[in-house]
């Protein structure tokens, strides 16, 4: 028996740069041309918007209300509730950083870069706002100190991160007739402060609900399975504008003449069950692609429905489904800006009021607008970013 | 048995998952069942949640209950513009500010005698009827045109507190002064708008001929405009006097001398409460009278010892003009005064020569002694 030896050829060494070119900007005379073209539109495209952008756009209505963009109306003198807020957010990072790494590191050092760098900026700006913004990459060291410990790592951060929310709501509410947390109505947060909590909210609650919903239409029971078809079917054939306005203008006049929902709560609620009704819809999706053997085989172990669901065929369908259920969230953080026709002064409100609040700045909209953009963009790369990410470590696509 | 239990517990998840869902619905139910008796002026039951728990409610006056509300509460919500330079916009720090929110600010001082004593709420314009219909504010003041079916519908208007226009802005080197020299001319417009149909209403009138360039939103009308689409722009005047002042060369503008349709801007109260109709009407009445009568913020305490009867009355020296009977302090005109200052004051505080927003002769908003249309029944 002979054996062949046939020798492993190593693969082709990577082309050098030139030969990169050659091979796939220049190969034929078209190509070159076409190659010619593109760069030179390119480079006069980049010139000229970077030209606007230093030198011919006016920035200074984005500069003269960094205040409104940021908490809208909220008073002055009670500023430093919100600022409290994001001094427990970066060090809540800080230490999460310490205890999963990855991909929430990068986001904790973003988040206390951008503050550090925006406190080191030499304009003129008081002293206490300097402070704050240098207070917050040092809660982010210290959290990440505080990381450390035993009672963080194993139940004490989770439990913060729960609390933040209704902190954060009492926080910014106050207390009726109270001298140091005096109430400050809802109807005066604006700016990022009112895009964040729609979104936050909007978001952490429409998952469960549409997770429950996505069960429901799947249930055996005919009354359950009739109520979330209906439910679902309902609001996804209606535009969010109107569910809004239906929440906004014709629920008022429904209600006894007394009863005053609050604005950002109807807010609130409209856009969560709006997103309920299409997370159910992803949902159902993801379980869809569970085969039934996956249940069968769980059932055959000896777990009940719950453990079922919740152990086995719910993890996997969620995890099919992340990058429609992340695309989900990125919209909705957008759909926020709808709540301008309910009255509600989010960022885009925010920002056709600067617009509008000193003559010379009448015509300034692509200024103002293309800030929002950038805003907007940051925060929805960042969640993009973010799913792809975790759809890694869970290995979408690969196992 | 494992199957059963299994069954069991798979119907008791979906159960609860059905009453999650159902309960909403079931209390909505009751807040809009038609047999379920309302009691909207109740406190002790507002949201009736069976038709037996809701008890016999306390009889109220016919009048007074959003006096009533406005008292208990500490406060005046306003509905107010947020978005309209001059009218109704913030200060760098988020503070409302124009005149429609300082006329707010007037009634707090009366009712309350503070000029803070006031909640804004931002309101679209689609807003503002079912705003006044469900009693969300006690007083509509954002720039809102007085129409006939607008008062049969939303509530009572209080007074004219702004006489505006639609107006037209051309180049001062076009040298056009009348419709008729701008025959053919291309008009930039906002959409949708009465204002776009005042412009054909005007120019068919007349015979002439023109081309309307529209845009959804007002800043493209006007930087259409200034790059010389368009040969006019047309709006209300006050819109065109702020745009006019905010472009590079104001002085290369004109606004000309015609006026295309009546905007009466009036402050609105909900209809069913005239004793809160008539405290905003003297109010308004107030200020007028008090700059009339040349009493203004930084002299009202001198004037009290004026001797013009008018003056003394105004300030609740000497005699009444029913401010008692509407539940208002003697001298609450001297609060209004003080903290908001008159009619003439709001109006160059914003509008004036060196006014916040832009400057905006007055014309039609001269008091009537002036030439103007400004004018208020005696107070007496």
């Amino acid at each position: 028996m002979t054996t062949t030896h046939s020798a492993v050829l190593r693969p082709p060494a990577a082309p050098g740069p030139l030969e990169w070119l050659r091979k796939n900007l220049f190969s034929t005379w078209y190509n070159t041309v076409l190659t010619l073209l593109a760069a030179w539109v390119a480079v006069s495209g980049v010139r000229s918007i970077l030209g606007w952008v230093f030198f011919t756009a006016n920035w200074s209505p984005v500069a003269g209300s960094l205040k409104l963009f940021a908490v809208g109306q909220y008073p002055l003198d009670q500023i430093w509730r919100p600022g409290a807020i994001v001094l427990i957010i970066t060090l809540l990072a800080g230490a999460s950083w310490r205890i999963f790494g990855g991909t929430v590191r990068t986001f904790a050092l973003a988040l206390a870069l951008a503050l550090l760098v925006a406190g080191l900026l030499p304009v003129r700006m008081n002293l206490g706002l300097r402070l704050w913004f240098l207070a917050n990459p040092i809660l982010t060291g210290a959290g990440y100190l505080a990381g450390g410990l035993r009672l963080v790592r194993t139940r004490g951060l989770a439990v913060a991160w729960a609390l933040t929310f209704p902190v954060t709501i009492l926080l910014l509410l106050g207390f009726k007739d109270s001298a140091w947390l005096p109430r400050v109505a809802t109807g005066v947060w604006g700016g990022l402060l009112l895009t964040f909590l729609l979104a936050v909210v909007g978001i952490t609650a429409s998952f469960p609900i549409g997770v429950l919903l996505a069960l429901g239409r799947r249930s055996k029971l005919p009354v359950v399975k009739t109520m979330c078809i209906l439910f679902i079917e309902l609001v996804r054939g209606v535009p969010l504008v109107t569910i809004l306005f239906m929440a906004s203008i014709i629920l008022p006049l429904f209600l006894p003449e007394q009863i005053r929902i609050d604005r950002v709560l109807r807010a609130m609620t409209g856009m969560t069950l709006f997103a309920a009704a299409y997370m159910a819809e992803n949902v159902r999706g993801g379980l869809q692609s569970i085969p039934r053997g996956q249940e069968e085989a769980a059932k055959a172990l000896g777990l009940n429905g719950f453990q079922t669901m919740a152990l086995i065929v719910m993890p996997q369908a969620l995890r099919a489904v992340i990058p429609a259920i992340v695309g989900q969230f990125i919209a909705l953080f957008m759909d926020t800006t709808l709540a301008v026709i309910v009255g509600l002064v989010e960022i885009l409100a925010i920002g056709r009021i600067v617009l509008n609040s000193r003559t010379d700045w009448l015509m300034l909209d692509s200024e103002v607008f293309l800030f929002i953009a950038v805003v907007f963009w940051v925060f929805t790369f960042s969640m993009s970013y973010a799913s792809r990410r975790l759809e890694a470590a869970l290995g979408v696509g690969k196992r | 048995m494992v199957l059963a239990m299994e069954e069991i517990r798979m119907k008791k998840l979906s159960l609860l998952v059905f009453m999650l869902m159902v309960l909403p619905l079931v209390l909505a139910a009751c807040g809009t069942a038609q047999e379920c008796p309302q009691c909207p002026a109740c406190p002790e039951c507002p949201t009736c949640p069976t038709c037996e728990a809701c008890p016999e409610c306390p009889k109220v006056a016919a009048g007074g209950q959003i006096v009533a509300a406005v008292k208990a509460r500490g406060k005046v919500v306003c509905g107010v513009h947020t978005e309209l330079l001059g009218f109704g916009y913030l200060d760098p720090n988020g503070r409302n500010v124009g005149f429609d929110p300082d006329f707010c600010r007037a009634t707090a001082a009366a009712v309350f005698g503070n000029s803070e004593a006031v909640e804004f709420v931002p309101l679209t314009a689609a807003e503002r009827g079912p705003a006044l219909q469900t009693g969300e504010i006690d007083l509509l003041v954002r720039n809102c045109t007085w129409t006939s079916s607008r008062d049969v519908q939303w509530g009572n208007f209080v007074g004219v507190t702004f006489y505006d226009g639609q107006g037209m802005m051309v180049r001062k080197a076009s040298g056009d002064t009348t419709l008729e020299d701008l025959d053919g001319a291309t008009v930039c417009v906002t959409t949708g708008t009465t204002t776009e149909l005042n412009l054909a209403d005007a120019f068919r009138s007349r015979g002439l001929s023109f081309t309307a360039v529209t845009f959804e939103d007002t800043a493209s009308v006007y930087s259409a405009y200034e790059d010389g689409r368009c040969d006019a722009a047309t709006s209300d005047k006050s819109q065109l006097a702020a745009v006019r002042a905010g472009f590079a060369n104001p002085d290369d503008h004109v606004i000309m001398d015609i006026t295309m349709s009546k905007e009466p801007l009036t402050p609105v109260v909900p209809a069913g409460d005239d004793q809160w109709f008539d405290i905003v009407k003297l109010t308004l009445y107030v200020l007028i009278n008090a700059e009339e009568l040349g009493v203004n913020s930084a002299n009202v305490d001198a004037m009290k010892g004026d001797a013009n009867p008018s003056i003394k009355r105004l300030l609740g020296v000497e005699g009444s003009f029913g401010q008692e009977d509407l539940g208002l302090a003697t001298d609450f005109a001297v609060n209004v005064i003080k903290q908001v200052g008159n009619y003439g004051e709001i109006y160059n505080r914003y509008m004036g020569p060196d006014g916040l927003a832009f400057e905006l002769p007055r014309g039609q908003n001269e008091l009537w002694s002036d030439g103007g249309l400004i004018y208020a029944p005696p107070l007496r």
